[in-house]
């Protein structure tokens, strides 16, 4: 793909100057912070939704309504300050760039509550509030601009592995799906006003390459590009994502996109995650991220590690060299986020590969 | 720029440098040029072909082609199922795919399924420019690498300038329209066949190499393929001078810069290898050096075709070498005609007789070991490896415990394993194989053979302090047990790993019945080639944890999958099933008369008679060597290995035979008979009633056109008023089986004694295909004309059934004891049953006999709690006894 311009050039030659400077902060978990607010079913459904269904949406006039409670991704429109809440959190912790909260915000997540006509609204929505957010924190600290990052998550299903331990060849969703879901949340986060694209919390690389595929024809169309960070997610100690690829495989997979920054988060504490970022800072020829969780969730599925201890493990990365954006996942909070900014202020940041290697954008 | 590597990848990375030289890509798995393949596609075993792609890695495939292009074919369909299906396998999963078709759509299809790296092959300028960077960008957006192919509007390139020509502007456009990466752009300058006695073919393989040479100096990071096989078509029928030109040609093709290459892996010839007079000829003709070279070459092709007894030269040469090396030989070979000399002579060299062992034998049992895992030695192999280094310990043992009896000191090992087949069962073919392999990888196997109560291993494996416990059945009614062995172990207070395994057995039975009983590591395996894996995992230290994380989210998820399943296919209402039978005119029905009521006897029953009958394709399963008899002896990939055991099992077959090493012994009989309700009456010759066979009906929600069935629907109802029968037989050609087993333990010949249970096993199912052919021409005699060979007798292409209990038509084992209570089976053929009504002699089938023109072999599936609750009634049963014997088939969690 001869090069796009960007959609925001000069937006873009601030992020990068600020690579270059220094390691990014990213934002933590949005989940924990939303347990604070013990919201329950009503909480979740608002005015728009009161009856568990959409009264603005003529469609859903006739539907008889389901449990909303849980689908975080909804309180972009019906608890919009608590959200926005969140992200003023952790841009007073420091962050320079906060997840849009759109995780879940597509037609295959939202089938779940019936609410699959609100995944373009969601996106745009969800960016227009961490566009604000981002906005006054830039005009009040305009030393250290900050970023909205549209985030595309994973799903709830995967392109590469079989739901069916008796037909491996069997699959609940297709290429094509995926990258049409795709394709509609992405242009709700361009449209919403967002800096960057994040493909994140990747199990299964095919269902991020379906997701790639879907933001470079959206960029086509629109004859413009964001800068794109990519995500993985290693599951467990095996050292391997979800669909059975190493680190290092992962990133060949997904190289093509040419992203701004390839990394991993989520599943592993900070410092399981550690080879696998080793391995990535190795031969990636874009910056290299990470978010990890709090530690390894205990039996109550609460995530137990401190402030101080994440912030010690990935200050240690830091300091190796391995980093250019670090943040937190699951059970992360702006207590965790302020310790790590901490911990890697006085770090140099990972420096990129010469430019014949580079594969960067 | 030097870093600037082609960067691939399936579950694994693979990085093109300039230090692999050459990147094997495996062909096989492509209809066009493997006919096996395109058989096993056509014919929609697609687990076999799954096999072919495993063996391609296996023998060294860095990227594996994948080419559905076939008329006959759904290419995209049939590329998205085989993408999908390799994708659930690490082994083959880890290697990049080369997507291959000459049809775009098929390409994207490919492209669809990929989660890795992978390569295109091909586009080309074919249709233009504009297509070709149409197509070009796609890929691009899919991220994969890119065959161009030396192919433009005016045709398919053949002189070494139109090849340099096109590949130089397809280049351009790329790079430079496209800023398509140089390192992902593969040249395919064409292959074409040489020597077809065509005057201007004779250049081609030379245009290819010099087309090669031009195109790696302008574009470096670029690389060359092809299709090599295509250079030696003309030679079909002839693989030395095949194998011999492929080597030729590739060794001046990679001088030039071809740096990757579509092969058949595995079978690459060395190029010194190449005997001299022939690679001379042949090379005359690669580089066109001589005017008659192509005559040449023919002159002495035939020469040079595969021969016998080339092999022979070989097997005395392994005797020149140093006796380390003749005992790794030996072992991977199998051969244990010298295993005393040799044993002797390393231990004379050894300070201990137990470093014979920690030495020499277990060096060459490590080359067994990792041939095996790279799926290059297959299970037959690996089991006569194991009798050699049995023969070479039992030699040794004397010395060693004189040894230990001076030192006190013992040799260490892999671990302990207790195993064993549970109680109420007596199949142990698979379990020896296991045991086999273990003891192969030197783990200490302690087997405590067949009908094993719970208390008898758990007290074996506190008695050897045994690392892990394995169980085996084959029976349905051994799942229950194996449950059972399981909770005992959690109240006894056990901490080792448990493994489970048998034909029945299954990831999910194990993830939802065993599991859950038990703390400690519970682990399904899958077969014998598995084994290994797994328990040296589990008494890893390193290992270990990381794999029970993963199995234990494995079996989270289908436990998860369980608990979530929708309602699926619902099953009907018991009253519903019933009104939907199996019924016809049993008004115009006559049913036939047997020719010979009652009980008939056969005492030792001609086995050469038998031998004909024998289906072999379940033998080779046994040994996990996968395709069907008659093909398998010439399959590519386990033809050899398969065509070796089949000898063997011939040679010890006519010595079963001539020596009377088993005696064959049968009995069948017929009843009249009526269907009330569900159940089949059986009546004597007195009309009294002697037996109810209680049948189970299948509850599945079916088109109104469509019965659900139940054995009794094929004997005609009482109401109707008509004389039917039904028949029963049980059947065996395992009477005399254990002295040679003994003998063989006792020569520590596991092979021959596996040989022997198998070949017993399939003696006793020639035994009740020939008896039931015998039963329709003769002693029922309602098909007196009937004239199948044995292929249709296999493929059942005759009138009427024969069921048998623990089978998919009649689940219940329990109905054994009525069956062998009518025969008298245990005093007639010498058959017992066991608590859990297993078979022994195992090598013996029983059934009941169905003569009905309509009769037809049905799966009952699952039942309601209703028809539960009916049999049990019916049976005189309690539910919880009904629902223990139906376990398998119940439709809802009994707990």
């Amino acid at each position: 793909m001869s090069a796009l311009p960007w959609l925001h050039p000069d937006r873009v030659a601030l992020l990068e100057a600020a690579l270059r400077e220094r390691i990014l902060i990213l934002d933590g978990g949005m989940g924990t912070m939303l347990q604070g607010h013990r919201l329950e079913e009503e909480g979740f459904r608002g005015e728009r939704f009161v009856e568990g269904r959409d009264h603005a949406h003529e469609a859903h006039h006739d539907h008889p309504g389901c449990d909303l409670k849980g689908n975080n991704d909804l309180l972009t429109l019906t608890q919009p300050a608590i959200i926005r809440g969140v992200h003023e959190a952790y841009l007073e912790a420091g962050a320079d760039l906060v997840e849009t909260n759109t995780f879940n915000s597509t037609r295959i997540s939202q089938a779940d509550y019936h609410l699959e006509h609100l995944a373009h609204e969601l996106n745009l929505e969800g960016a227009r509030l961490a566009r604000a957010a981002c906005d006054a924190w830039t005009a009040k600290t305009p030393e250290q601009p900050r970023f909205v990052i549209g985030v595309l998550g994973p799903t709830s299903r995967t392109a590469s592995l079989s739901p069916d331990v008796n037909d491996p060849g069997f699959r609940n969703v297709t290429f094509e799906e995926l990258a049409a879901n795709y394709t509609e949340a992405a242009a709700g986060l361009v449209d919403g006003g967002a800096d960057l694209i994040m493909v994140e919390t990747i199990f299964d690389t095919l269902n991020a390459k379906a997701a790639l595929f879907a933001i470079s024809e959206l960029f086509r169309e629109r004859g413009a590009r964001l800068p794109v960070m990519i995500s993985g997610t290693i599951t467990d100690r095996s050292g391997r994502t979800l669909s059975g690829q190493t680190a290092e495989a992962f990133y060949y997979s997904v190289a093509h996109a040419r992203p701004l920054s390839v990394g991993l988060n989520c599943a592993l504490g900070a410092a399981d995650l550690r080879p696998h970022v080793q391995t990535l800072a190795q031969v990636a020829g874009c910056f290299v991220s990470t978010h990890p969780n709090a530690g390894l969730p205990n039996a109550f599925g609460e995530y137990d590690e401190t402030p101080e201890q994440m912030a010690a493990v990935i200050g240690g990365f830091a300091r190796d060299g391995l980093l250019n954006l670090v943040g937190g996942c699951c059970g992360t909070t702006p207590a965790h986020i302020k310790a790590i900014a901490e911990a890697v202020r006085d770090c140099a940041p990972r420096a990129l590969p010469s430019l014949d290697d580079a594969e960067a954008a | 720029m030097s870093t600037r590597h082609t960067r691939l990848s399936g579950l694994e990375p693979l990085v093109i440098t300039p230090d692999l030289l050459f990147v094997n890509v495996g062909e096989r798995t492509n209809v066009t040029g493997s006919a096996q393949f395109r058989k096993l596609i056509k014919e929609d075993r697609y687990e076999e072909a799954v096999d072919v792609a495993r063996q391609q890695v296996a023998s060294g495939a860095q990227i594996i082609d994948v080419n559905m292009d076939e008329g006959l074919i759904d290419s995209e369909a049939a590329m998205t199922r085989f993408l999908n299906l390799i994708a659930a396998e690490p082994d083959i999963a880890r290697v990049p795919v080369m997507v291959d078709s000459s049809k775009w759509t098929v390409l994207e299809a490919g492209l669809r399924c990929l989660q890795g790296k992978g390569i295109v092959n091909s586009i080309s300028m074919k249709e233009g420019e504009e297509l070709f960077l149409e197509h070009a960008r796609k890929v691009q957006q899919y991220g994969a690498a890119v065959v161009v192919m030396a192919f433009d509007e005016q045709g398919q390139a053949d002189t070494c300038e139109r090849k340099v020509e096109i590949c130089s502007r397809a280049y351009a456009l790329l790079t430079e329209q496209l800023d398509f990466p140089p390192e992902d752009i593969v040249f395919d300058p064409n292959i074409f066949a040489i020597a077809t006695g065509i005057e201007e073919h004779n250049n081609y393989a030379v245009d290819f190499i010099e087309a090669t040479r031009e195109l790696k100096r302008r574009f470096p990071l670029s690389h060359i393929s092809g299709g090599v096989s295509n250079v030696s078509f003309s030679f079909r029928g002839n693989n030395t001078v095949r194998e011999a030109i492929h080597s030729v040609f590739l060794y001046h093709a990679i001088k030039a810069g071809m740096d990757m290459g579509i092969v058949n892996a595995g079978a690459l010839m060395i190029y010194d290898d190449v005997p001299a007079e022939l690679r001379e000829r042949v090379e005359d003709v690669v580089l066109n050096r001589r005017p008659d070279a192509t005559e040449r070459l023919l002159e002495i092709a035939d020469n040079y075709k595969a021969r016998k007894g080339e092999v022979v030269v070989e097997n005395l040469a392994w005797r020149e070498k140093p006796v380390r090396e003749r005992l790794s030989h030996a072992l991977v070979h199998g051969i244990d005609a010298f295993v005393d000399a040799d044993t002797e002579e390393a231990r004379q060299l050894a300070t201990r007789p137990l470093d014979v062992i920690e030495g020499p034998l277990m060096d060459g049992m490590n080359v067994v070991g990792d041939l095996f895992g790279a799926g290059k030695m297959f299970l037959p192999q690996v089991v006569k490896s194991a009798r050699v280094m049995k023969k070479a310990v039992a030699y040794l043992l004397p010395y060693i415990e004189e040894e230990k009896a001076r030192t006190g000191d013992v040799g260490k090992n892999n671990g302990t394993i207790v195993m064993a087949t549970v109680k109420g069962d007596v199949h142990d073919i698979g379990k020896n194989i296991v045991g086999v392999v273990l003891r192969c990888n030197n783990f200490d196997v302690i087997d405590l053979g067949v009908m094993v109560p719970a208390q008898k291993i758990l007290d074996a494996a506190r008695e050897h302090n045994a690392d892990l416990i394995g169980l085996s059945g084959l029976i349905t009614p051994s799942l229950e047990e194996m449950s059972h062995v399981a909770r005992e172990m959690q109240r006894q207070e056990f901490s080792i790993p448990l493994l489970i395994g048998g034909a029945t057995t299954s990831r999910a039975h194990t993830a939802l019945k065993i599991d859950p009983h038990y703390k400690a590591p519970t682990v399904w395996v899958k077969d014998a080639s598995r084994a290994v894996g797994v328990a040296q995992s589990l008494v890893s230290k390193d290992l270990v944890d990381a794999f029970m994380a993963k199995v234990r989210a494995d079996y989270e998820e289908v436990r998860e999958r369980h608990r979530n399943r929708g309602p699926g296919k619902s099953l009907v209402p018991l009253e519903k099933a019933r009104a939907q039978r199996y019924t016809c005119d049993w008004a115009g029905y006559a049913p036939p008369q047997p020719r010979q009521p009652g009980v008939t006897v056969f005492d030792a029953y001609d086995l050469a008679e038998l031998r004909e009958y024998i289906d072999w394709t379940p033998f080779f399963q046994a040994w996990e060597l996968a395709g069907r008899y008659p093909a398998i002896l010439k399959d590519e990939i386990v033809g050899t290995q398969a065509s070796e055991l089949f000898r063997d099992a011939q040679a010890m077959l006519d010595r079963i035979v001539a020596e009377r090493w088993l005696t064959a012994r049968a009995v069948i009989g017929f009843w009249r008979a009526a269907q009330v309700g569900d159940d089949t009456e059986v009546y004597g010759e007195d009309g009294r009633k002697l037996a109810v066979l209680r049948h189970l009906r299948q509850q599945a929600d079916k088109p109104a056109d469509r019965p659900d069935f139940s054995l009794g629907d094929f004997i005609a109802p009482k109401e109707a008023g008509k004389q039917d029968w039904v028949g029963a037989f049980a059947v065996t050609a395992g009477i005399g089986i254990e002295e040679h087993v003994a003998r063989f333990e006792a020569a520590h010949d596991d092979y021959s004694s596996i040989l022997l249970k198998a070949l017993a096993d399939r003696l006793a199912e020639a035994f009740a295909e020939r008896m039931h052919q015998r039963v329709r021409r003769e002693f029922w005699g309602y098909a007196p004309d009937e004239a199948l060979d044995n292929e249709a007798l296999i493929d059942e292409k005759y009138r009427g059934i024969r069921p048998a209990p623990g089978y998919p038509a009649c689940p219940d084992h329990t109905e054994k004891s009525t069956l062998f209570k009518l025969l008298d089976a245990t005093a007639n053929a010498g058959i017992e049953l066991t608590e859990g009504y297993a078979m022994y002699p195992t090598a013996a089938v029983s059934g009941w006999y169905f003569s009905h023109p309509d009769s037809q072999y049905f799966v009952v599936g699952r039942l309601t709690r209703e028809q539960v609750e009916d049999y049990a009634k019916r049976k005189g049963w309690t539910r919880e006894e009904a629902e223990r014997w139906l376990a398998p088939n119940l439709d809802y969690d009994p707990d």
